[in-house]
């Protein structure tokens, strides 16, 4: 299906000794203990934590009576389950008439939240506050994110921050609760996974469109294993925001992390940032990190090759980011899948999805556009929706959500004048937090509404129970909710 | 963590793949704070339609899962392990697993299995031709048996893993005995490195 890619498996990992990967320089720079048959302590440089994942792992803390090792590593936001509207600004009541949070169950996982970093001591950015947002994006919009580091959140999609050269990955309540205590996890040293970006991307074709690409190729378990470092003259050219975008889908290729080496685009956008270090002590990050990347004679253990150059804007068919394909194409016919399982996903996500072998992407209207995530809720974006929909209307049919991935992008768009261009189109302008990504706040699709949707799952229900969601690049999204149906810019 | 050995029961076939745990657990029921009760939300959507296999009464009160490969993919969230158990499931047995979902089971007592499409496959079709078929998981031997079916498959696991889930010790108690150790490394930590306060 898709032409523009090609792959070759390596088994280079010899006897000698071997440079390093980028991954295992960090790795092994983390290592507290190393036993043989025991995997790998490694010490958490940051533990970024929110509502739904964290209130288990407190309890368990106060059970044993245990305490958070390092507050100072350690900060909270709220995002998953906080409404985007009603948000007046710091201080919005979390409970009585003026609150904006109407859902009992989310209230009282909020108050969790705030009781239990009160008690232990940790930096919350709570609802309303000028500081919140999406855990993924306020971390490297404070400069907390950075190269070398090992950042762990009990969310998949922490590998976001492994776009500024960090070794950052998903864990579970049982291990949010083991950093908090020890700041350190026991872990498995993973493989390594070169996926490299040759050439450029054409205009119109996005980071978003780039790692769609990747994962139809590679496949929802392809990266299983491995922590995926993306290189290449196509990556290198690629904005921070963009890294951004490509690392934090690398869990749907199921990779357990993604990189990108540091270099001067890194180095720019981290400083003068509030974390990042500054006067001599800025000096002695840049010596340090500037020694991150694999060195010239390190191998991977598997390899994948992409021509940017042939790539086009990308929309998913199917309910995985796997069943991806370009929005000139069509959709395919579970017959034409040689793989029996496969044959039968593809044939279950069209009864799902509501389509029909052939169909054009362009033939398939949706009912609700959504600009958000932190996939695709940071400056760039908006601006790129915002690109496409100045001096247009988004279709009567359509109900466009734009979501700010933290109220700092909120204000930054507002000071560019995006807000304006979003409302003049008819789109509802929102505060921040992670909203129709995952269906467990106020934002979500009926059953049966079809979304066009900038997040990172069209998972059965994910936007909300019986909701169908296409994946698309902010571009692809706002000239979606121009036409109603799915397409590109090219085509207004 | 309850300690797992060796577990014999019925098993439910999900003949499905990529079953991602937004299908295990939809978010909706992410807003508890408790870890218990939610069996209930277990494949809620699914549950829906009364042809689905857990709603099958010959699968009732089955404790193992064969399901297709990249089960568990997905979003991190522990609480689809905490669903399984919760609902009564002891054992997964898939030919790949999300690596989260994977370790979150390692944490929970939930033991996560590594068999070929082809042996996952024969004990889908053994457990469909007749659903009285009894599944042993011996973490001891590391192996799978489906004595009736004529199946007995090696599976491999780590042996701290193993040995872990085989004590129900708790992950933490096992790092502080090397507080020590933790200690010494924060002190060689360059002092640039980012704090939240």
């Amino acid at each position: 299906m898709n032409t523009a890619v090609s792959e070759c498996e390596t088994q280079m990992k010899g006897e000698g000794v071997m440079g390093r990967t980028l991954a295992e320089k960090i790795w092994d720079a983390h290592v507290v203990r190393s036993a043989e048959g025991e995997p790998d302590l490694l010490y958490i440089d940051l533990h970024l934590i929110h509502e739904v994942t964290s209130p288990q792992a407190f309890d368990g803390l106060r059970a044993a009576s245990r305490k958070v090792r390092r507050p100072d590593l350690t900060i909270a936001t709220e995002d998953h389950n906080v409404p985007t509207t009603g948000i007046t600004g710091p201080g919005v009541p979390l409970s009585g008439p003026g609150s904006p949070v109407t859902d009992p169950v989310s209230r009282t996982q909020v108050e969790a939240l705030r009781k239990n970093c009160a008690e232990f001591g940790i930096r919350l950015h709570p609802m309303g506050d000028a500081g919140q947002g999406i855990v993924h994006v306020i971390g490297p919009q404070l400069g907390l994110t950075q190269p070398g580091l090992t950042i762990v959140c009990g969310d998949s999609h922490t590998s976001t921050h492994g776009a500024l050269g960090a070794l950052a990955f998903g864990i579970g309540t049982s291990e949010v609760e083991h950093v908090l205590a020890t700041q350190t996890l026991p872990q498995q040293r993973p493989k390594t996974m070169a996926i490299t970006v040759n050439g450029a991307l054409p205009g119109g074709v996005t980071p978003k469109d780039l790692i769609l690409a990747i994962i139809a190729k590679i496949g929802t378990g392809g990266g299983q294993g491995h922590v995926v470092e993306y290189r290449g003259p196509a990556v290198r050219a690629l904005s921070m925001e963009g890294r951004l975008t490509v690392c934090n889908m690398s869990i749907e290729a199921g990779a357990r992390a993604g990189l990108v080496a540091p270099d001067d685009v890194t180095f720019a956008y981290l400083e003068g940032r509030p974390h990042a270090p500054s006067g001599a002590d800025w000096e002695r990050a840049l010596e340090a990190w500037r020694s991150l990347p694999g060195d010239d004679d390190a191998t991977f253990d598997r390899e994948v090759t992409l021509d940017a150059g042939s790539l086009t804007p990308y929309v998913t068919w199917g309910t995985n980011p796997g069943q991806a394909l370009p929005l000139t194409s069509s959709v395919p016919d579970p017959g034409s899948f040689a793989d029996p399982d496969e044959r039968a996903a593809a044939a279950r996500a069209l009864a799902y999805m509501d389509l029909k072998p052939g169909t054009a992407p362009r033939d398939v209207s949706v009912d609700t556009v959504f600009l958000g995530s932190c996939t695709n809720g940071r400056l760039e974006d908006l601006r790129a929706a915002a690109d496409v929909l100045r001096g247009r209307r988004i279709a009567p049919s359509v109900r466009m959500l734009v979501v700010p991935g933290s109220m700092q992008v909120r204000a930054q768009a507002e000071a560019e004048g995006l807000d304006a261009v979003f409302t003049a189109a008819g789109a509802e302008w929102r505060a921040a937090g992670c909203s129709m990504c995952l269906g467990m706040n106020p934002d979500k699709l009926a059953p049966g509404e079809r979304s066009a949707s900038t997040s990172n799952r069209n998972f059965e229900g994910r936007q909300g129970k019986g909701g169908r969601t296409h994946l698309v690049s902010p571009a692809v999204a706002a000239a979606t909710a121009v036409t109603g149906h799915l397409a590109a810019p090219a085509d207004l | 963590m309850e300690p797992f050995t060796s577990h014999t029961g019925r098993a439910v076939p999900l003949r499905r793949t990529n079953v991602d745990t937004d299908q295990i657990i939809p978010a909706e029921y992410l807003k508890r704070v408790s870890r218990a009760g939610f069996g209930e939300g277990l494949f809620a959507a699914w549950r829906e339609d009364p042809s689905f296999v857990l709603n099958q009464p010959q699968y009732a009160g089955a404790t193992i899962l064969v399901a297709g490969t990249d089960f568990g993919t997905g979003s991190s969230r522990e609480h689809a392990v905490w669903a399984l158990t919760d609902y009564g499931f002891r054992a997964v047995i898939a030919p790949r697993f999300g690596d989260i979902f994977r370790t979150n089971a390692t944490k929970a007592g939930l033991l996560p299995v590594i068999l070929p499409e082809a042996t996952v496959a024969a004990l889908q079709d053994a457990v469909e031709s007749d659903p009285g078929t009894e599944i042993t998981v011996d973490l001891g031997a590391r192996a799978v048996l489906a004595g009736a079916a004529g199946i007995k498959a090696p599976f491999d696991l780590d042996d701290y893993t193993r040995w872990r889930l085989m004590e129900g010790l708790d992950d933490i108690g096992l790092t502080l005995r090397h507080v020590d150790e933790i200690t010494a490394f924060e002190l060689s930590r360059p002092t640039w490195l980012p704090v939240t306060a």
